[in-house]
């Protein structure tokens, strides 16, 4: 019997900017309904390889394949419609308009109008903004805006969701609010997480990658990855080691 | 911001009284008048194009009067040809939507940024102006048509009554028929602002980045807006020769071009409304300024937009509507203050 294929598979992955590695050389895969957490101090390369998971850059070298069809290098829309949708690290969302608007914005795109509004009306009460659902997002707080952002991720129902830093900015009561929300979209969806917040990583995390220096350190369950030594000085400090 | 409840009924209001205005002027107006009139409504609909495309679309072309002066062109041709205005009308729509078609592919697909599509349709514009410059002479024809290069085309058949062409419209029947498009033109685009296609145009001005990781590919979406634009600057091209009977290379002129931003900004971006005022407005002024030999019509012009870049940079429309939303939300606080106020009096009771 074959093995199944993976729902993302990046081969020899690497990302130059002039003479900067960003990416350098990695292998990643990912299974249906998997949820990975990606750790990694800043500028290890986690946010590049989210750009080239949605073709916001074309890697230098490497291939990427979502259920088996090569993506590298594809037209974020093209990537979008295969099913990645994708929350940035700073909230990216359609500020001049209405937060029902922007929900409503990825909704229509695979449904019918009367599936969308419905989908919309669900999503605003998921993510607690019904009351604000006319409002303008950039009149919201940094934190309502992520929840927009998110919401408009889900409902644009992709197979496959990146999270850079969802709970950025959140409160705690936001924080746990989020890590519920995520591990409930993990039972139909996989998902990439990218956090600096370990409590919250401990609240979601099966699986954690961490990258350094646009390599990956180790790759392994969250409470192994956590007691690394390798982890611990290069990403928590050596200071929280001792 | 909550959206103002009863606005729709507003807007159904403005619409019922922008007909009632297009049938009463000539009944008010002279004919000097309504014929100056026709003009503004024609150069409305041109102002509409560029308003739809910029406001809505965030493209902002220095040349959509290449479109207006294909439309103008493509009409004059067409009616002198085929003898009859209706077919001459929907071919001065067709062929500047064509152009805005291939021009916007290379523009969007060729991911050439704002500043050079700016650079770029200014270009177009001046190509056009001396390509059509250059036609005097009886070889340059299109059919019975002759371009006449730099003298134009005189005496252009104007508008009939669709399918009829012994019956000519007066120049009552021709305000009804100019001031009637720009109405149409504006409702459409209204409409089509408010599909899913127009609210994706929107999207894609706001946030061009979230709008393509959502899966709409925004080359074809602005392709679209600048293709609507390009067919409503061909049909104002259109009205304008009806106005005149006449067509010359100025139609492609700079001047017009920079007229045309003039407009919308001073009406107000991201309004369809703004701009036909602001074409209104200026060509009023600019008509009343010309009688008189003081002072340079187009130094007046130019104080008039820096005027409105410094004090109203939002243009008229938007901040009148900013000042009609303070008013109507003033009442409601001040309620609200009152209720708070009252709040440990009932309390008490």
């Amino acid at each position: 019997m074959t093995p199944p294929v993976p729902l993302l598979e990046a081969r020899n992955l690497t990302m130059r900017f002039g003479g900067v590695v960003a990416v350098n050389n990695i292998d990643f895969t990912l299974r249906e309904v998997e949820l990975r957490c990606l750790i990694g101090p800043n500028g290890a390369g986690k946010s590049t390889f989210f750009k080239m998971l949605t073709g916001q850059l074309t890697p230098s070298a490497g291939t990427i394949a979502f259920r088996g069809t090569p993506i590298a290098g594809a037209a974020s829309h093209e990537i979008a419609r295969l099913g990645i949708g994708i929350k940035t690290q700073v909230p990216n969302v359609f500020n001049g308009l209405p937060v029902r608007e922007n929900v409503w914005l990825a909704a229509r795109r695979r449904n019918t109008p009367v599936q969308a509004k419905r989908l919309v009306d669900e999503i605003l009460e998921k993510i607690a903004l019904t009351p604000r659902a006319d409002d303008l997002v950039g009149q919201l707080s940094h934190g309502q805006r992520q929840w927009v952002e998110i919401g408009t991720v889900l409902a644009g129902e992709p197979d496959l969701i990146l999270l850079d830093e969802p709970a950025a900015g959140m409160t705690d009561e936001e924080t746990v609010r989020t890590a519920e929300i995520i591990r409930e979209i993990n039972q139909t969806r996989a998902l990439i997480v990218v956090e600096h917040d370990m409590q919250f990583i401990k609240m979601i995390a099966k699986t954690v990658t961490v990258f350094h220096q646009g390599q990956i350190l180790m790759e392994d369950k969250i409470d192994a990855v956590m007691h690394d030594e390798r982890v611990r000085d290069v990403y928590l400090g050596k200071k929280v080691a001792a | 911001m909550t959206r103002f409840a009863g606005r729709p009924l507003l807007n159904w209001a403005a619409l019922a009284a922008a007909v009632a205005a297009l049938i009463a002027v000539p009944e008010f107006v002279e004919i000097f008048t309504l014929m100056q009139f026709t003009l503004f409504a024609a150069m409305g609909v041109l102002a509409l194009s560029l308003g739809f495309i910029w406001g809505y679309g965030g493209i902002l072309s220095f040349g959509q009067t290449a479109f207006f002066g294909l439309g103008g062109y493509a009409y004059a041709v067409s009616v002198i040809n085929l003898g009859d205005s209706t077919g001459a009308i929907g071919i001065a729509i067709a062929l500047p939507a064509v152009f805005a078609a291939i021009l916007g592919y290379f523009v969007f697909y060729g991911r050439i940024s704002d500043v050079y599509l700016g650079v770029i349709t200014l270009t177009v514009t001046l190509i056009l102006f001396n390509v059509v410059n250059a036609t005097a002479g009886d070889e340059y024809r299109i059919g019975a048509a002759a371009l006449g290069g730099f003298n134009g085309m005189p005496s252009v058949p104007t508008f009939n009554m669709p399918g009829n062409p012994s019956m000519v419209l007066d120049p009552t029947q021709g305000w009804y028929a100019t001031g009637g498009a720009l109405i149409f033109v504006y409702v459409a685009l209204r409409l089509l602002l408010r599909s899913p296609f127009g609210r994706i145009a929107v999207a894609v001005r706001e946030n061009e980045v979230r709008a393509s990781l959502l899966g709409y590919d925004p080359r074809l979406i602005k392709l679209g807006v600048f293709v609507v634009g390009g067919a409503v600057a061909g049909l104002g091209g259109a009205l304008y020769v009806n106005w005149g009977a006449f067509v010359s290379p100025t139609i492609f002129a700079l001047s017009l071009s920079a007229e045309i931003i003039i407009w919308v900004t001073v009406g107000g971006l991201g309004t369809l409304i703004g701009p036909v005022v602001g074409c209104f407005m200026i060509q009023y002024l600019d008509s009343q300024i010309g009688t008189q030999q003081t002072f340079n019509s187009n130094l007046a012009l130019g104080a008039i937009l820096i005027v409105f870049v410094l004090l109203l940079p939002q243009g008229l429309i938007p901040t009148l509507r900013t000042l009609a939303g303070r008013a109507i939300a003033a009442p409601s606080r001040t309620a609200a203050k009152t209720t708070v106020a009252e709040r440990p009096a009932e309390a008490r009771q």
